[in-house]
């Protein structure tokens, strides 16, 4: 099937931190996962299982200890962050980390647009690019689109994820890696961005792994559902099987595969 | 009195160049640069020993300049490529500077361990000495025009690289590094080129004041941060509503002349100048902690108001 395609390729990957100490750590061990082109991936695990190990290891903001990452045919492995940078867009957890506070709106989406290009003596932002910032920031409804010169450091926790995230998606990226994107935001404004985040993967049908902590947001989005425990992938669920998981099954499946207790502060029930 | 405050404006735009170099590092980059205080020196020291051996004095603060540019760098690799701590890798420049400074001046007078040069001989052949010539300005007044219009072409130049496409990720490296890195910029790059900037713009100001004073001191450098820090905050203060970038800079500049008028005032009213960079730094100390005494006072009013707000916030929930 051509819609098969594989994007992102893990093999074999291991990640150890403070390796020698006492406080040895084996982040990611042995992981493999092939993301096939399109597929949104929910990605859940109690804390310190390795999720956003996963996410730093693939984006290169260090590098791993052995194993393999390749994206759509591309040996990332010993490639830096910045020249990784253009493959994929990013959205963390922490709303402040997106964006550049002390620069305007528009400056913020200027940056993204350049996102992986060099950057030369050209005037940073050009009178088109605006008009099209413009455009963009109105689609969010946040009524922004009237304060483009207003410095990002002014803006509410919720608005600044929604610009980031219209951010790491303003230039096409290969992959969209979101991590507890909504997890800082209060409920109503999480549901929102979560909408947002729906809408923009299903348009350009992007290829997305997106961490989160809300069992029923990992069953209500994506298409595919892994669940990582102690750096590994220990549930890998898609398709229709999907679609009929309900948060008691995956508890279920969680203390069969691990032989313990799903322990996440933050896991929300509901 | 005119005249101390004439020379007092005249000095201001001279410094004011440190003072923007300063705020690159500490304001931009957000990185404490200590190095600035070899390179001030560096610039004077580089000027001084190129004007005695004849060159254009012009040619000779572009060299200046450079030199400024290349200690900025060395700071910046130690800190990044090296991973040395910012403020050890500024020392470590400032130090390393210092020996520097002296084999620069030692050149000119082909004596070792010159730890300082007169121009006085040379004075016609500085920019100041050449701006007099040609518009028989006293002293004064030469320095006042020539810092003046310096100030005004840096504000420019500045203003004209911040907002470029480079300039733009040097001011986002100093305020979201990791979100940097995400988009693929180099943020070793950007630090490197923003101290380089720094220091040239420092070295620069070093220039101008050993062409204006005459003589060049291995030891002008002491307390530039400082100097360049209080220009800075008074700036800022003056200027606290300036959204436009060049309005801000225009500020610092300000920030420098009402410093050194302040200055030349406080001297000309009987204060020894040795006790000068005391005084600097009690002013950078309060200024430094008024935010703090004003969070201090808001709070204790936004506690006191909490408590009579409390009934309607229950209301309103
Ligand atoms: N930079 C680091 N240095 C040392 N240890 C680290 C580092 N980053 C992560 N770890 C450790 O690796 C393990 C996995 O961490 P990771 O952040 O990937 O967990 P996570 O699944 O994202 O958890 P959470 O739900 O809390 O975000 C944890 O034990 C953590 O302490
Ligand atoms: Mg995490």
């Amino acid at each position: 099937m051509a819609d098969m395609e594989v994007m992102l390729s893990l093999s074999g990957v291991t990640k150890i931190f403070n390796a020698g100490t006492v406080n040895e750590k084996v982040a990611m061990n042995n992981l493999s996962l092939d993301v096939n082109k399109g597929d949104f991936i929910t990605v859940i695990g109690g804390n310190g299982a390795g999720k956003s190990t996963l996410m730093n290891a693939v984006t290169g903001v260090f590098g791993i200890d052995e194993g393999k990452i390749t994206l759509d045919g591309i040996d990332l492995t010993h490639m830096s962050e910045n020249r990784r940078a253009k493959y994929f867009g990013r959205v963390f957890q922490d709303p402040m980390m997106g964006t550049v506070p002390n620069m305007e709106i528009q400056e913020n989406l200027a940056l993204a647009f350049r996102r992986g290009k060099s950057h030369g003596l050209k005037w940073g932002i050009t009178a088109a690019e605006k008009r099209l910032y413009r455009e963009q920031i109105a689609r969010l409804g946040l009524g922004l689109e009237d304060r483009m010169s207003a410095k990002v450091g002014l803006l509410s926790g919720g608005q600044r994820q929604a610009i980031t995230l219209l951010m790491s998606t303003l230039v096409r990226p290969k992959m969209l890696l979101l991590d507890e994107h909504t997890a800082a935001l209060d409920p109503k404004t999480a549901e929102k961005v979560l909408a947002l985040t729906d809408e923009i993967v299903g348009e350009d049908s992007l290829t997305t792994l997106m961490v989160t902590h809300n069992m029923r947001n990992a069953i209500d989005y994506g298409n595919r559902l892994i669940m990582m425990w102690d750096g590994k992938i220990i549930l890998d669920i898609s398709g229709e099987e999907k679609k009929k998981l309900t948060v008691e099954a995956l508890l279920g499946a969680f203390s069969k595969a691990s032989g313990s207790e799903f322990s996440n502060d933050r896991t929300l029930l509901s | 009195m005119i005249a101390t405050i004439t020379a007092g404006v005249s000095q201001g735009f001279i410094w004011a160049m440190l003072a923007l170099g300063v705020y690159i590092s500490f304001r931009l980059l957000d990185f404490a640069d200590l190095s600035c205080e070899g390179s001030i020196t560096l610039g004077a020291s580089i000027a001084a020993m190129l004007i005695w051996k004849g060159m254009n004095p012009f040619l000779a603060s572009l060299f200046a300049f450079l030199g400024g540019c290349i200690a900025g760098s060395v700071t910046g690799i130690l800190a990044t490529k090296l991973k040395i701590p910012p403020i050890l890798a500024g020392i470590l420049t400032m130090i390393s500077l210092y020996s520097i400074n002296i084999h620069i001046m030692s050149f000119a007078t082909g004596t070792a361990g010159t730890a300082n040069l007169q121009l006085l001989k040379y004075s016609k052949k500085t920019i100041f000495g050449i701006i007099r010539r040609l518009t028989g300005l006293d002293k004064t007044y030469a320095a006042l025009i020539v810092g003046a219009v310096a100030a005004i072409a840096v504000i420019f130049i500045l203003y004209w690289f911040f907002g470029t496409e480079l300039g733009c990720t040097i001011r986002a490296t100093g305020s979201n590094e990791k979100m940097c890195r995400a988009q693929g910029i180099n943020t070793d790059t950007t630090k490197i080129i923003g101290l380089a900037i720094s220091n040239g713009m420092i070295a620069l100001s070093g220039s101008m004041i050993c062409q204006n004073q005459n003589f060049s001191d291995v030891n002008m450098g002491v307390g530039a941060i400082v100097i360049g820090l209080a220009s800075i905050i008074i700036g800022e203060t003056i200027f606290m509503r300036a959204k436009n970038f060049a309005l801000k800079l225009f500020g610092i500049v300000i920030g420098s002349v009402i410093y050194r008028v302040v200055v030349a005032v406080v001297i000309y009213s009987g204060m020894p100048s040795t006790d000068l960079k005391l005084m600097t730094a009690i002013i950078v100390m309060v200024a430094l902690s008024l935010p703090m005494i004003k969070t201090y006072l808001f709070s204790k009013k936004r506690k006191h108001s909490k408590k009579m707000n409390t009934p309607e916030v229950q209301k309103n929930g």
